[in-house]
């Protein structure tokens, strides 16, 4: 328990940032702290650093499982045929359509469900047990659920929804490109949408209630409230809501797996990844397509950070 | 004109409520429709929204009691095997990967460090990290080492996968709590072992239970590495066999079975959800807060 108490003291010292030289207290802390986080750090290592290494190394090679002895190396080679494949971007664009599309109307529904959430009185916990349970539920239930659902023979969609135009008895969802894209995006729209609905509620309860009143004595809107009051003054919230959905919905594969196979030219980044990798066993070629899909990754961080100033530490009260 | 105002504010809270539990609670209604509904009837086409004729011929089937249908003999003990993988591995990791998260987050809360931003920023790369990406590397890795097809094989890459937002919630917890009172405690005669028990302990246990729940949702759901990194039931869990169901008829899925298979592995979240509503809604939010 000399743990707790060296650190209580040191705690409770002055935070001055600028030491002339290091104590033997605060040396020990530099060292405990740095033990502490030791076995988190190697852990998280272990499984990814490695691994992409390993990638980046594969991706120079041309290496199939099942023709061992053919591996050679082939310098960029893979990445040019990556590249310059028309699938390769036909599923980045795939990916790119889902992303937009789910967090964009994700946020719309989930700010909706979060001004619920906040404004009512009775029932609080019924409505927040019941928007956890699409959280909670595992993404190929809820996969096998929506493709029921829009399934031909089985589903209740084509029925209850044939009053529609678009829409009859004998409509085949899976059986073209944009409806099948349609099933799987409302699939992850489902699932994901409360994840969205509960960090913009942490943001609107964040907003103070003084001000959207001394707005209302001012004579706006509900729309200028809105506008005006309430969403810039849960920016902080509503950006590392949108940077984790898109981040997350950048990498989906669950739901296509379940609904559609990639059939219907559905397929996404990390299905195309996935099937090179695991069903081809094209382990270089695969590998230069995931150091691609981490690059994108990265890149997609990168721009909604800048994009939108996202200060993470800020947000999390760090700075 | 402000009453009628507070009547239209109501209503429209009203109406929200109910659409909320709709969206909700619908597709799990449904599925749970289906698992009621016979093979015969789905293999016919039964568009309606619930079943004709009631029958829990899927749950026999699905849980291996009573009369099992012919041609599904062996689907009550793949399923329960894999119901057995998923709580081991789920359970497992989500204990270990709890264990160094705490000892991390309380460094990162309250100890003063090199590389803590490091760490953190470490943590956050890895919560966006695309796991497909580790799957081919990994996979190569875990067949020399003897990890392929085997619990560890999955518990260690989702104590990784976890662990940020395990050490995210729990730093976010330890920030706020008051640690004088620790030593407030030890002023007033207690040991430095009793003020730790007595007052730290039950101050931190309910971020720590959080970041558990969070975790187990996580390691319970994850799908890429069971299916790429097993090959039998000996460490196929829950979602991994559920995309294997094949009926007798490829171009017939076994409906019923599916959706009864759905409720049998969703009916541990909704009580989990039921219990600790709270402290999920607050680990989830822990991150966003503070703006």
């Amino acid at each position: 328990m000399t743990t707790t108490t060296t650190a209580t003291a040191a705690a409770s010292a002055p935070p001055g940032r600028k030491r002339a030289r290091m104590t033997d207290r605060s040396r020990a802390e530099n060292r405990l702290g740095q033990r502490l986080v030791a076995p988190a750090v190697i852990v998280m290592l272990v499984v990814t650093a490695y691994p992409m290494f390993q990638a980046l190394y594969l991706s120079l090679f041309r290496y199939r499982l099942t023709t061992p002895d053919d591996k050679a190396f082939i310098g960029l080679r893979n990445y040019a045929t990556v590249l310059t494949d028309s699938l390769f971007w036909r599923d980045t664009w795939n990916t790119i359509v889902i992303m937009v599309v789910t967090v964009g109307v994700e946020l719309v529904i989930g700010f909706a469900f979060a001004m619920v959430m906040h404004r009512i009185v009775f029932a609080r916990g019924t409505v927040r047990t019941a928007i956890l349970i699409p959280y909670g539920i595992i993404t190929v239930v809820s996969a096998y659920a929506w493709q029921f659902a829009f399934s031909l023979n089985n589903g209740w969609v084509n029925s209850w929804f044939s009053w529609l135009p678009w829409i009859a008895p004998e409509t085949n969802w899976f059986g073209s490109h944009w409806p099948a894209m349609f099933a799987i995006i409302v699939s992850e729209i489902w699932k994901t949408t409360p994840f969205m609905s509960l960090l913009l509620l942490a943001g609107l309860s964040q907003v103070s209630e003084d001000m959207i009143e001394a707005a209302q004595v001012d004579g706006a809107t509900w729309w200028q409230r809105l506008w005006k009051v309430i969403i810039p003054n849960m920016r902080a919230a509503i950006m590392v809501a949108v940077l984790f959905r898109a981040l997350d919905a950048f990498r989906i594969f669950d739901n296509i797996y379940v609904m559609t196979r990639g059939a219907q030219s559905t397929e996404s980044s990390s299905f195309l990844t996935y099937r090179q990798v695991i069903q081809q066993f094209q382990l270089g070629l695969g590998s230069a397509l995931s150091v691609l899909l981490f690059l994108a990754v990265l890149l997609l961080a990168w721009l909604i950070v800048k994009l939108f100033r996202v200060d993470l530490a800020q947000a999390r009260g760090e700075a | 004109m402000a009453a009628s105002k507070e009547t239209r504010t109501r209503i429209g809270t009203w109406i929200g409520f109910v659409i909320i539990l709709i969206w909700c609670l619908l597709p799990v209604v449904w599925i749970l429709s289906l698992s009621f509904k016979g093979p015969g009837e789905t293999a016919a086409g039964s568009p309606q929204f619930l079943p004709k004729h009631w029958t829990i011929q899927n749950y026999r089937d699905v849980l291996g009691f009573g009369t099992v249908s012919t041609g599904q003999e062996g689907t009550h003990t793949d399923f329960l095997s894999a119901l057995r993988n998923s709580f081991g591995i789920a359970a497992v990791a989500t204990v270990l990967s709890v264990i160094f998260a705490t000892l991390a987050a309380y460094a990162i809360a309250r100890l003063d460090f090199k590389g803590k931003r490091l760490v953190l920023s470490l943590a956050l790369a890895i919560a966006m990290f695309p796991v497909v990406a580790l799957v081919g590397p990994l996979f190569d890795l875990w067949r020399v080492l003897g990890l392929f097809n085997t619990w560890p094989g999955l518990i260690i890459p989702y104590m990784s996968f976890t662990l940020p937002l395990a050490i995210w919630t729990l730093s976010a917890f330890f920030r706020e709590i008051p640690w004088e009172m620790e030593q407030a405690a030890q002023v007033d005669g207690a040991t430095s072992w009793q003020a730790f028990r007595k007052v730290i302990v039950p101050l931190a246990a309910p971020g720590v239970f959080t970041a558990a729940i969070l975790t187990f949702f996580f390691a319970w759901n994850e799908f890429v590495l069971a299916i790429s990194l097993t090959s039998t039931t000996a460490s196929r869990t829950v979602p991994a066999q559920l995309s294997f169901f094949v009926g007798p008829d490829p171009f017939n899925p076994p409906y019923g079975l599916l959706a009864t298979a759905s409720v049998v592995v969703t009916v541990p979240i909704i009580i989990i959800v039921l219990l600790f509503q709270r402290k999920i809604v607050a680990g989830l939010t822990s991150g966003a807060v503070k703006g």
